[in-house]
């Protein structure tokens, strides 16, 4: 594209010639601007980037990281405020697990009967189905978690104090049911992969189906689905409105599912729409614990795209 | 024969085998019948007070007046200016990635694993960008329409790049040889044959990144959208709220009138949603090319 060679344009000549010559620059411009909307995705990482980092810098002038990272207790739009980010940690982690719990194994098996037992016509009706499923807003999710999961939770609940309405579990089960799509399509796609060489050496062999799926089909897709399972933490980790209306918003340091807790994408969200002053430094929090949900994601985002690779080296 | 021999012989593999079967056919059922409880109980709570006062009244604080006039028009001015935004950018980046970038340059491997990235950026980390950036900060808009646009184009921008990738890749190479071949210039077989080809693919893809916008509410929730909107937008300098918004509001609040409000509105995103995806699907099956 970088020849400069043009046919001269001669007036009132119909060769493509004298379309061509105002085409070059054109085309150009045209080529520069694509360049540039490619470009902006760049941009964007460095704004999500610059907009963390000054006010999280910022904030741990005033806060300490030892103090911020390793403290105990999160009550930081309170006087006196404390700034120990463990609680809304663990509460993200205790329904990322209870979610996890949920959807690898559902996904999972899910994935293990589409590739490997349903018929083409079952696939073809399940796959798009989950995929949809998908697409279905949080907040239809939160809604579910408070008004029906909750309050059978609380009816059920085997042992000491009753829940209330909010609980971890009631959040973390229906971000498991949220889940299961992403973890099964991911894991179905990586089973699928898998060439139909390496069934029928299992079935050459004398293995039954349960075999070449158990012993030879999902260890040959491990790091897909490793990715997958990956991926669907992340996803839970960064979940927003299912926690944030049906986990309680409570900070609250414990492992107990059946309590009230607060994560972190819900506190950044509670601070949100406390239209906090910009440059206070309950302000500043939302940019630290922004920052914090930022590195956690990225890291696993990164590392499912290594799994990725590395898996896709194998068989192509 | 042998095989017969075999199955007498190992009644416990048999056992196995078939319990397998059940074992993952349950996490199938579990999974799909779980979703199917949530659809079914929305649309139970939700057909009461489901109709047309849904999109011609305003909210109100008497669940029995209150609509959600604000918010459907909202998530429409928003979703427009979202597909206004992302369109171009993110089409025109695909375009660029696949017919013009030198794929191994490690400038278009470091974007190709920066949208792959941001693909995964949680919603509400975006909700900060706009926050820091759009609402406030530099640009300082506001909690505008306009903020509301332009963070969910941000939001989706990733999506519409993959999809459009794959689109204009499953266009085969022989398409643009041939228009190259009979003269014309690389941006000509671009838009005049590849682009077109890959048409159906890539409206695919908007539409699902566009439904992924409309069921959005954390990051406009950062932007500080509004929850109590009773005025049509007006521009794009206007207050506004989005339908997931009215939902998140009515959740929280604790008559019971509001908790079917939220049903029968969920209901409302779920169709429009739905009729997306039934669109989507169409586009797909119907204009694909078989090369």
């Amino acid at each position: 594209m970088s020849t400069i060679d043009v046919t001269v344009p001669v007036a009132g000549s119909p060769a493509a010639g004298i379309v061509r010559t105002k085409h070059r620059l054109g085309e150009r411009l045209v080529i520069l601007s694509l360049a540039a909307s490619a470009g902006l995705s760049i941009a964007v990482t460095v704004g999500i980037v610059a907009s963390l980092v000054q006010p999280s810098v910022s904030f741990f002038r005033e806060v300490r990281l030892g103090e911020f990272l390793l403290g105990t207790t999160w009550a930081p739009l309170f006087t006196p405020p404390s700034f120990g980010v463990v609680p809304i940690v663990v509460g993200s982690l205790l329904i990322t697990g209870i979610a996890t719990l949920v959807a690898v194994p559902l996904g999972l098996g899910a994935a293990v009967y589409l590739s490997e037992y349903a018929d083409q016509r079952v696939r073809k009706v399940v796959k798009p189905a989950l995929e949809l499923l998908e697409g279905i807003p949080t907040v239809v999710y939160g809604y579910f978690a408070v008004s029906f999961v909750g309050p059978y939770v609380q009816r059920w609940w085997p042992l000491g104090d009753t829940p209330g309405v909010f609980s971890a579990l009631a959040a973390g089960l229906v971000m498991g049911i949220m889940i299961i799509p992403t973890m099964g399509s991911l894991s179905e796609d990586a089973l699928r992969a898998v060439p139909i060489d390496l069934r029928r050496g299992g079935y050459a062999l004398g293995a039954r189906r349960y075999e070449v799926a158990t012993r030879v089909t999902v260890p040959a897709a491990l790091s897909g689905i490793v990715a997958a399972f990956v991926l669907s933490v992340s996803r839970a980790i960064g979940e927003t409105m299912i926690v944030f209306i049906a986990a309680g918003n409570t900070p609250n340091l414990t492992f107990n599912p059946g309590e009230a807790v607060q994560t972190m994408t819900a506190f950044i969200a509670q601070a949100g729409t406390g239209d906090l002053p910009q440059g206070s430094i309950g302000y500043k929090t939302i940019f630290a614990v922004g920052s914090l949900l930022f590195v956690m994601t990225f890291v696993m985002n990164m590392l499912s795209n290594r799994v990725v690779a590395r898996y896709r080296e194998v068989y192509d | 024969m042998g095989t017969v021999a075999l199955d007498g012989a190992r009644p416990r593999k048999r056992f196995l085998n078939t319990g397998f079967l059940v074992v993952l056919w349950l996490c199938l059922a579990i999974g799909v019948v779980s979703l199917i409880v949530l659809l079914v109980y929305v649309f139970v709570q939700g057909a009461p007070a489901f109709g047309p006062r849904l999109w011609r009244r305003f909210p109100s604080f008497d669940p029995a007046e209150a609509g959600a006039r604000s918010a459907v028009f909202g998530t429409i001015y928003t979703v427009a200016l979202t597909a206004a935004f992302a369109v171009p950018l993110g089409v025109g980046a695909a375009v660029y990635l696949e017919e013009f970038a030198d794929r191994d340059h490690w400038w278009s491997r470091l974007i190709a694993l920066n949208i792959q990235n941001l693909a995964g950026v949680p919603s509400i980390v975006y909700g900060i960008l706009g926050l820091a950036f759009i609402a406030r900060g530099p640009l300082g808009l506001g909690p505008v329409i306009l903020t509301g646009g332009m963070i969910l184009a941000l939001l989706v921008l990733p999506m519409v790049i993959i999809a459009s990738r794959e689109a204009i890749r499953a266009v085969p190479p022989s398409i643009r040889d041939g228009a190259m071949a009979l003269g014309a210039t690389k941006w000509q077989t671009t838009w005049r044959q590849v682009l077109p080809a890959a048409v159906p693919g890539i409206a695919t893809g908007i539409i699902l990144a566009l439904s992924r916008a409309i069921g959005e509410a954390a990051p406009l929730i950062m932007i500080g959208a509004f929850v109590y909107v009773p005025f049509m937008p007006t521009g794009l300098d206007s207050k506004f709220t989005v339908l997931p918004i009215q939902i998140f509001d009515w959740v929280a609040r604790p008559q019971a009138g509001f908790s079917q409000l939220a049903a029968a509105a969920s209901m409302l995103l779920l169709l429009i949603l739905l009729g997306m995806n039934a669109i989507a699907i169409t586009l797909r099956n119907r204009y694909r090319h078989r090369w």
